[in-house]
């Protein structure tokens, strides 16, 4: 067997060459240019931010958007609002593939997202609550772990100081002015340095 | 001879020596001495016991006043000959699975053909041992008899001889060992046999078939030769009911949940049986939990794709029953299930394509509405209507639903706008709110009453916020914050 024909098979791992990026591409080359690829899958990422309106789902809609239409289930637990179906339809989101959980007792949003990122049926699973202890957040990293999907946590930007063992941490702020765009920074991010804020337009995530 | 009749057919008889006992004694773990009785009054005698009242010396033949004065902890149970009818007919619908030809054998056993399913099964022995396991979840212990004919089998486990005759010309052999106990005889019979000395089966057989005529009747004939295949046997295959029930009478009364979930798993493995038999799954469960002398308590459980999956459902119960109060304790359960869905096989059992992710998220669904409740749990879809709030809907899960074209929505929609506070003469919201230019104009619904004609805009606060908000037609004061762009 030729050296060329054994680097062609694909079982053959070899050291010093890059593992390909893995992430779930986010839609804005900017952004996954800063990520490695993407939303890290079979992880926890933290999106921080003052006050809803700046842009936070568009920011996650591309992705979305293709993993329902892959057939992957879209979990959307604890919402602040009604999630607003034309808009997401308009997104290119296949609602057919979306569930919105409301637990009476709040309590309940964390083993919602647990039960719902063990399940493998679920390509994203999107909570919003702020009360998440490090030892519930591990559940949640471990638990997007087993079913590889995205797992995104919607919390205020006052716990950007804390430590967190999620995967990626994001800040998201807005910016005043016309148009829309956003601005990101990588507070953490697993195998790679905490970044300077970029921009990122989110103008053409139809809403 | 002729054996067209047994030609490619092998038969598995399940005798249950128990079954008077079992019946009873199967919704429990604990092996309390339990007997069974028949007669009536002073002639109650003792036809059954387990291994707990027979170490107290409980055994068959004794009058039920002696067995209770053996042991205080005995309890004895008058047999219940309806419920042992029913639990069979259960039984054979759960035997489905194994085959399609099923034969009641009342009291207490049944009879299957199993030629066409060896190849499935992996052979004669993992049948057996899938059976043998399987009656152990329902908690039933059988003996077998394998043979070419029903009858044949049916006598072989009656009488215990577990080596299987699969072949046709060593049928008879195996017949003439089995004492004449295994035949239907007419009373007195027997005794005629016994003072001519003729005490196996063989025997009979050795016997002029003009002489046991005359003697015995034709009828004693013509079951020996349907045992042995000269005859044919024409049965009426079991047909299982489009639906299911089960009824499971308790030890005693239960007065906590625990104490009914290992009876509930003996109904739900009896269901999940029936199931395989006919290739379907259920959407729709009820549970029963009867009390003395009160309304049952009733536990609902709807799914959202057909399952048979036992360990699911069981999940799904024991989260609801998590949350019912009993108000009496609880002497029997019951399991209906009004339909079996018709379900492809593969749509059950394959991994790993679309339609898998499809189920486990339905399991997912189902257990997460188990806890929270169906209404915490929802789809969500788009309605192609003009006005905002009625543009979208709550749904079950999988629906999706159609969009009208529409300009620039927000993600978030608040379900009652929100009056905004004016500042200056502008509304406020987390900052002075600046309108964007383009305005649309929604005027819709005249015709149902509940009409709306409304400003939209796009609004935005120094926080680089985005809100969409509205003010009525004609130029209103108030403004109203109707949806966030998230």
């Amino acid at each position: 067997m030729s050296l060329d024909s054994l680097l062609q098979r694909t079982d053959v791992w070899r050291g010093g060459v890059a593992a390909p990026p893995t992430g779930l591409a986010s839609g804005f080359a900017v952004l996954d240019a800063r990520l490695s690829g993407g939303w890290p899958r079979g992880a926890v990422s933290e999106l921080l931010f003052a006050r809803a309106g700046i842009g936070e789902l568009a920011l996650l809609m591309p992705a979305l958007a293709r993993l329902s239409r892959e057939g992957r289930w879209l979990v959307l637990v604890a919402p602040p609002y009604v999630p607003y179906a034309p808009a997401l339809t308009c997104a290119g989101v296949d609602l057919a593939r979306a569930i919105v959980v409301e637990p009476r007792a709040p309590r309940d949003a964390l083993w919602v997202a647990e039960q719902a990122l063990r399940a493998g049926a679920c390509g994203a699973v999107l909570l919003w609550r702020e009360e998440v202890e490090p030892r519930a957040l591990r559940r949640l990293q471990l638990a997007a772990e087993t079913g590889g999907g995205l797992a995104v946590l919607f919390r205020s930007l006052r716990h950007a100081g804390e430590s967190s063992p999620a995967a990626l941490r994001l800040r998201l702020r807005g910016i005043a002015g016309r148009g829309r765009r956003l601005e990101v920074a990588v507070l953490k991010r697993r195998g790679g340095w905490p970044t300077g804020p970029i921009t990122v337009e989110v103008d053409h995530v139809s809403g | 001879m002729s054996l067209d009749e047994t030609r490619g057919r092998l038969w598995v008889g399940l005798y249950l020596p128990d079954f008077a006992l079992e019946v009873f004694a199967r919704a429990s773990r604990a092996a309390e001495p339990l007997a069974i009785c028949e007669g009536n009054g002073r002639a109650q005698q003792i036809v059954c016991a387990n291994a707990a009242a027979r170490r107290l010396g409980v055994l068959p033949g004794l009058s039920a006043s002696a067995a209770l004065a053996l042991g205080s902890a005995l309890r004895i149970r008058r047999r219940d000959l309806p419920a042992e009818r029913a639990a069979l007919e259960t039984l054979a619908a759960w035997a489905g699975q194994f085959s399609p030809l099923v034969h009641v054998v009342a009291p207490q056993a049944l009879v299957i053909e199993v030629g066409g399913s060896l190849r499935l099964f992996g052979g004669l022995e993992a049948l057996l041992a899938a059976l043998e396991l399987g009656l152990a979840e329902l908690g039933y212990r059988a003996r077998f008899g394998v043979a070419p004919t029903p009858l044949a089998a049916t006598w072989l486990a009656r009488a215990g001889v577990d080596e299987p005759v699969t072949d046709p010309t060593r049928l008879a052999g195996a017949l003439a060992e089995l004492p004449l106990t295994v035949l239907e005889l007419a009373p007195g019979e027997r005794e005629g046999f016994e003072a001519m000395g003729v005490r196996r089966v063989g025997e009979v057989l050795r016997l002029p078939r003009d002489g046991v005529a005359r003697r015995w009747g034709a009828a004693l004939l013509a079951q020996l030769d349907r045992a042995l295949g000269r005859l044919p046997d024409p049965r009426a295959a079991f047909v299982p009911a489009a639906s299911f029930e089960s009824q499971l009478l308790l030890p005693g009364t239960v007065e906590n949940v625990e104490g009914m979930v290992f009876a509930l798993q003996r109904l739900v493995a009896e269901l999940c049986g029936a199931l395989r038999s006919r290739v379907a799954g259920v959407a729709n469960l009820e549970l029963l939990l009867l009390h003395p002398g009160t309304e049952a308590t009733r536990v609902e459980l709807g799914l959202v794709a057909p399952s048979r999956d036992a360990r699911h459902l069981l999940e799904l119960f024991r989260e609801q029953l998590a949350r019912v109060t009993l108000p009496a304790p609880v002497e029997a359960l019951r399991l209906r299930a009004p339909k079996l869905a018709g379900l492809a096989a593969a749509s059950l059992d394959l991994f790993g394509s679309r339609q898998a992710d499809a189920e486990t998220a339905g399991v997912l669904i189902e257990r997460l509405r188990a806890r929270l409740g169906r209404r915490a749990v929802r789809g969500l879809k788009s309605v192609a209507e003009h006005r905002p709030e009625r543009a979208y809907a709550w749904s079950e899960p999988g629906e999706g639903g159609t969009a009208v074209d529409s300009a620039e929505r927000p993600f978030w929609l608040l379900p009652k706008p929100l009056p905004l506070e004016m500042r200056d003469g502008q509304p406020w919201f987390g900052g002075t709110l600046e309108l964007e230019d383009n305005v649309e104009r929604i005027e819709s619904g005249w015709w149902d009453g509940t009409d709306i004609a409304r400003d939209y805009f796009v609004a935005r606060n120094g926080q680089g916020e985005r809100y969409w908000v509205y003010r009525d037609l004609p130029q209103a004061r108030q403004w109203w914050l109707h949806g966030v762009f998230g």
